[in-house]
């Protein structure tokens, strides 16, 4: 057995979320490097999806950003920005989105914009980008995020992005095409929603995690599953592929 | 028809304080010289549209040109924040920066109701998010064959739109291919356009697959090789993303950025 790190767990977790789909429109950061994972591992024929019209794309190595010249030179087809989210995402088109956040809250909205007031913010975050679309538009989401009391809050300082609402029949309230985020990963473990109440509840621990460490990282209470279960440890190949990824941008970035 | 024009006369003709003034181009073909051409020729009061602000439009906030931020998604791409334009926003340095936010499927159908000659666009967006609240330029709107509740976004009709593209040819037509973004929606959209080129060319090849803009669609062509750098060309030349990664600790400091400013600015024309 080799080591790993919880950062790693998290995007050999969020790689394997993609077995079966077809299609995937990836995020930069953590998103992208799950997303390339899981094309390199067991996915191969995966269709990533880049908001800058690249439908299609097969980067050898992990994109600086979601225009790199390396994700226009494979794509199937570029399209234009408009294309891109009138014609593929809106129609429901893609099977999987998959997105990061600066905040989650305990149904699964997101916040890219602010911390603190939106008129006066402590720190003025990118905003939307695509992600509100992604999460609306896609039949289910990923959300792939680091975990500390910060960044799992009681309460987002600004709603980006749609997750649950405030539970329930919240987004068929609103008619919203997809199903919704389907499971959201951290660093510590993993956590999907409650059929019902559709709050985000703790389904599996990640190595050396315990319930006790995922609590005091969660601003809300935590619910946890009955049938809490361990997250499987990432196998030799996982591990090789994901740091051969890594190594292949570093190397690049250092050309 | 388009004008030949070099990028210091395109700039003083058809940008104007107070403009409305989009500069386009995702990630790829962003127009950088003609950006820091309008930091030169010390525009103000502009209001800047772009779906990705980008480094330009940090540059530009950084400098003072601007008033107002029309954007969808303000970080540095890949490398973390836009710190003049948190600057602005958080500590109205230079000055106070008015934002109208929006998603990139809001923004980029802005464009389109603009493109089109329509007042406002549909889509399928927005529900349920504080952006709603926010934007003085998203509302509900109801199907009327359906019922259906879905977001209008306002046309947006630039003042003069600027994009940097690889080829124009000797009548003025212009070509771009690769990630062309919201680039031909956005010339279409305003009343007046700059396209800087990479190159000048007798004869575009014979591959309709790119984006082509008439020559009687476009108002001011500039010959600028290089004049999206530290974006890249497809075809002519790659992204510097170390650039972009020396950006962030270049410009968190007011006074390491007036530097900048100041050498790589002011101080260099056509750059």
């Amino acid at each position: 057995m080799s080591d790993f790190t919880n950062d790693e767990v998290m995007t050999v977790a969020a790689a394997r979320e993609l077995q079966g789909a077809r299609s995937c429109f990836v995020g930069i950061g953590l998103p992208s490097v799950a997303a390339n994972l899981a094309r390199a591992l067991h996915a191969p024929g995966l269709v990533l999806v880049y908001e800058s019209g690249t439908v299609g794309a097969k980067p050898t190595r992990l994109p600086l950003s979601i225009g790199d010249g390396e994700l226009a030179r494979t794509a199937d087809v570029v399209v234009s920005v408009p294309e891109i989210f009138n014609y593929w995402l809106q129609p429901g088109r893609i099977d999987v989105g998959m997105l990061g956040a600066a905040q989650v809250d305990r149904f699964a909205n997101l916040n890219t914009t602010v911390i603190g007031s939106y008129d006066r913010p402590k720190v003025r975050l990118p905003g939307a980008g695509g992600a509100p679309e992604i999460a609306s538009g896609c039949p289910r989401s990923i959300i792939v995020m680091r975990q500390s009391k910060r960044t799992f809050v009681e309460e987002l300082d600004y709603r980006t992005t749609f997750g649950f609402g405030d539970g329930g029949d919240a987004r068929a309230r609103l008619a919203l095409p997809g199903a919704g985020p389907s499971v959201l990963i951290s660093d510590l473990g993993v956590f999907r929603p409650h059929p019902q109440t559709f709050e985000m509840t703790l389904t599996s621990l990640h190595p050396g995690a315990t319930v006790a460490i995922v609590r005091e990282a969660t601003g809300w209470d935590l619910s946890v599953s009955d049938d809490l279960i361990e997250t499987p440890e990432p196998s030799d190949d996982e591990l090789a592929l994901l740091r051969a990824l890594h190594a292949g941008s570093a190397a690049k970035a250092t050309d | 028809m388009a004008e030949f024009l070099t990028l210091e006369s395109a700039v003083a003709t058809h940008v104007h304080d107070g403009d409305v003034v989009a500069l386009e181009g995702f990630t790829h073909l962003i127009p950088f010289a003609a950006g820091h051409e309008i930091i030169r020729q010390r525009r103000r009061d502009l209001t800047l549209v772009r779906l990705t602000p980008d480094l330009i439009c940090d540059q530009l906030i950084g400098a003072g040109c601007a008033r107002k931020l029309v954007f969808s998604w303000g970080g540095n791409p890949g490398v973390g924040s836009l710190h003049r334009f948190r600057d602005a926003v958080e500590h109205e340095w230079p000055q106070a920066l008015e934002l109208d936010e929006h998603t990139h499927a809001g923004l980029a159908n802005r464009f389109v109701a603009g493109a089109s000659g329509l007042p406002f666009a549909v889509l399928r967006a927005y529900a349920g998010t504080d952006t709603m609240a926010h934007s003085a330029t998203v509302a509900n709107v109801i199907c009327p064959f359906t019922g259906e509740l879905l977001a209008a976004v306002a046309a947006l009709r630039p003042d003069v739109s600027v994009i940097h593209a690889q080829q124009a040819d000797r009548a003025g037509n212009v070509r771009l291919w690769g990630i062309t973004g919201v680039q031909k929606e956005s010339v279409l959209a305003a009343s007046r356009s700059i396209v800087t080129v990479e190159e000048i060319v007798e004869h575009f090849d014979d591959d309709r697959s790119a984006v082509v803009l008439p020559s009687w669609t476009v108002t001011a062509i500039v010959h600028a090789p290089g004049g999206c750098y530290p974006s890249y060309a497809a075809g002519y030349s790659e992204r510097d993303n170390d650039y972009y990664e020396a950006w962030d600790s270049l410009s968190r400091d007011r006074h390491v950025f007036e530097e900048w400013l100041e050498h790589h600015v002011y101080h260099r024309e056509g750059s």
